[in-house]
């Protein structure tokens, strides 16, 4: 929706936070129109300058926008799951500006129409922006490579068969071979499909349950075969939500041998364990599976080191029909938009990272990795904001949430960290009633 | 007024209960064989109640002993077969909760192919839900014959050597078994080749062998399972026959274990797939007819704590029971 452009908008007593340039001040933030044209630390110590409109920060930390890397918004097909409207609104209630959706919707974006469908669309509703991956395969079969060079012109940022794995061997080759003559990034899903038919962790857990276990080398044998591949082609590889220890560690040794490979994680796998499955949770029914402690603190441990490159929210919504089930026929996956900030802050308030290196995770990092004009304060850039509290505590109700789809694997936890504002392009829009 | 030493409105699984909560239900069940045994079997301990036997899943066993342990005891008794070839199977399983509950019944008896599905269907409703086997969890009802059919031939479970042979990985009688005699004291042993007896069993204080002769050596009990065939997809084992060479009950294997060893199956068996007719027919050591028996005393005490129990609990249980998902 067309809004006029803002005038001159000074953000004044903030916390400035950059993981950037390393930033943590207190001071100002001066944008016109829709960029960032100054910032300082001290600016506006004397009072904001004459003819701007005034934000009062009240010491809260003032953050380049997240940046998440991988969400499912389920338009075009799955509109009574989520839409590019209620997913903004949900990203933007978590501070998030930018965000990147799989293509796996209904017909799914493997043409230039499509890619240009989301981007339209999104557009137009101007909320967080949207941004959206490709299949690296037609129809997501695994078997054909998609045209990515023309996707990429058409603005795919990367390539994926989105929550499938890309199983075949000689397919994953040829498309790692390929992409790197164009230089593209390829994201694999990594999880051997023929070991993974259970539907949570394979453990003592799972055995007593009486559900059927996905064990652990679902995930460490495809990373190994893929890191070879890698190897032999040369190609740009990325990692989706890595769930084990030694997927963190292949990833750790195979940077260490100067591969072009980076991973992320999500919310889910250093915040949780498979312990939340509890009695039958559906909600707790994610892809990869939720592990085990051990495993969950070597996620973290990835993180502090900086083999994890990204948090993303993984954001995956599915409605009541396809929750309210026995666990063993319900759908993977847990939304995340909205807990994304907070839950990340966990890694600053019980774990081992300061809050500019958990900001760095969620803002720059991903920004970069996918070449995107976002994730820092820079004079000059697209003023994408987010103005946060980062002790406020809240308890997270699902059914409150903007999402569609309220399968929060968080719901009912205690987190801290609360958005305060919004803003995208130099525009505010969170809170709601501020727009 | 809630039973003293049991009180839970439902019974979902083994997995939970004290030892003097498994007591004292095995002690109510031996009082109802005496009764099951007499001239006059009927009672009217729940006359006026209704009992609804909800099947997702073919049996005919399970369904007649609840359908009779019901009836002896004066309640109506409804049994409902429901189909799971539709494709909304839990659709069908929360609107059918629903529908049911709304019918006012006692006690719910409930078998659904899918782990945990007995829970998710006790959450809404406010009636009494018997697990009547549920995926591959639990089977508790079963669990509990078991027991009785031991301690009325031993007088004890504390200290007996139980051998449970077979297919362990689907096997909902495995589970509850397990929790139910290490609870009580027994030493458990599985045996099964690895893709059956996964070791994550271990973790579940049971010993776990994969040569048969070695695990039946001095064993008290030897319980065999079914191989549930229609639960496996892949390869668990390469054929019939070569199971049946290494896991399958017979007479010279059964020589390791104690000369007056009790053997046991929780039924339907596959003679000569996992027992030997001759052992199966031994009227000297099989009691597999006597388990059959000791079902229905089981499930009469079980429906009839139940129901006793349901007055106040519903007191305390709003309409839709603990919610969520």
């Amino acid at each position: 929706m067309a809004i006029n452009t803002p005038g001159r908008i000074a953000y004044v007593n903030a916390r400035l936070l950059d993981p950037a340039s390393g930033l943590d001040a207190m001071g100002g933030l001066l944008t016109e129109g829709e960029h960032i044209v100054h910032f300082a630390p001290g600016l506006f110590a004397d009072g904001a300058p004459v003819g701007a409109q005034v934000v009062d920060c009240d010491g809260a930390c003032l953050a380049p926008g997240l940046v998440d890397m991988r969400t499912q918004l389920r338009e075009p097909g799955q509109e009574h799951k989520e839409s590019f409207k209620s997913a903004g609104r949900a990203a933007v209630a978590g501070g998030i500006t930018s965000m990147v959706g799989l293509p796996n919707t209904n017909p799914v974006i493997d043409d230039e129409a499509a890619v240009e469908f989301v981007a339209r669309r999104a557009r137009l509703i101007g909320l967080a922006k949207v941004f959206t991956y490709a299949a690296a395969t037609k129809g997501l079969e695994g078997r054909e490579l998609a045209e990515i060079g023309l996707l990429r012109e058409a603005g795919a940022l990367a390539f994926t068969d989105g929550v499938k794995a890309i199983a075949d061997a000689q397919v994953m080759r040829r498309l790692l071979s390929y992409a790197a003559s164009h230089d593209l990034l390829v994201i694999q899903h990594p999880e051997e499909p023929s070991l993974a038919s259970g539907v949570m962790n394979a453990s003592e857990m799972s055995t007593r349950l009486g559900l059927r276990g996905i064990p652990r080398e679902a995930e460490i044998i495809l990373l190994e075969r893929d890191m070879r591949l890698v190897a032999m082609t040369r190609g740009r590889y990325h990692a989706a939500h890595v769930s084990t220890a030694e997927g963190v560690d292949i990833i750790r040794k195979a940077k260490a041998a100067g591969l072009r490979v980076t991973c992320d994680t999500a919310p889910f796998y250093f915040a949780l364990n498979e312990l939340e499955v509890g009695d039958y949770r559906t909600f707790a029914k994610l892809s990869p599976p939720l592990r085990s402690e051990a495993d969950r603190q070597a996620i973290v441990a990835g993180l502090a080191d900086g083999t994890i490159d990204v948090v993303a929210s993984d954001h995956c919504p599915q409605d009541q029909d396809t929750k309210r089930l026995p666990f063993n026929l319900a759908e993977f996956g847990g939304i995340g938009l909205e807990t994304l900030l907070a839950v990340t802050l966990k890694l600053t308030q019980s774990g081992p990272l300061s809050l500019l290196q958990a900001l760095d995770l969620v803002t720059r990092r991903p920004a970069d990795l996918l070449g995107l004009e976002a994730g820092r304060l820079r004079t000059g850039a697209p003023a994408d904001l987010v103005i946060f509290d980062p002790e406020a505590p809240w308890k997270v109700v699902a059914d409150t949430m903007r999402s569609k789809s309220k399968n929060s694997p968080f719901d009912g936890h205690l987190v801290q960290g609360k958005v305060i504002r919004t803003v995208v392009d130099g525009r505010t829009v969170f809170p709601e009633t501020a727009r | 007024m809630t039973d003293a030493i049991f009180a839970h409105r439902d019974l979902l699984g083994i997995q939970g209960l004290h030892p003097p909560e498994i007591g004292h239900l095995l002690d109510l069940a031996d009082g109802q064989v005496d009764q099951c045994r007499g001239l006059d079997k009927a009672s009217d301990a729940m006359a006026g109640r209704t009992v609804i036997n909800l099947f997702f899943e073919n049996s005919t066993r399970t369904r007649t002993s609840f359908e009779l342990a019901a009836k002896r005891q004066g309640a109506e008794v409804i049994n409902m077969q429901v189909s799971t070839s539709s494709v909304a199977k839990g659709e069908t399983l929360i609107d059918t909760a629903v529908t049911l509950n709304a019918m006012h019944p006692d006690v719910l008896v409930v078998r659904h192919p899918e782990s945990g599905a007995v829970k998710l269907l006790a959450e809404k409703v406010n009636c009494a839900v018997v697990n009547g086997g549920d995926g591959s969890h639990e089977h508790p009802t079963q669990a509990l014959l078991d027991a009785l059919t031991i301690r009325r031939r031993r007088g004890r479970l504390d200290g007996l050597r139980v051998a449970i042979c077979g297919d362990i990985l689907h096997s909902r009688v495995a589970r509850s078994n397990i929790i139910l005699l290490t609870t009580m004291g027994a030493e458990v042993r599985l045996i099964g080749p690895n893709t059956l007896v996964p070791r994550a069993f271990e973790d579940m204080g049971v010993q776990v062998f994969t040569n048969m002769r070695e695990g039946l050596t001095d064993c008290d009990i030897v319980m065999m399972l079914r191989l549930q065939t229609e639960r496996m997809r892949g390869n668990f084992i390469p054929s019939v026959r070569e199971y049946f060479r290494f896991f399958g009950l017979d007479r010279d294997k059964l020589s390791r274990a104690k000369p007056d060893a009790l053997i046991m199956h929780p039924g339907p068996m596959n003679r000569g797939v996992e027992i030997d007719s001759d052992v199966a027919d031994d009227f000297e050591r099989s009691v597999i007819r006597e388990q059959v028996e000791m079902g229905v005393a089981v499930r009469m005490a079980v429906l009839d704590l139940l129901a006793r129990n349901l007055d106040s609990m519903r007191r305390n249980q709003p309409f839709g029971g603990r919610g969520g998902v």
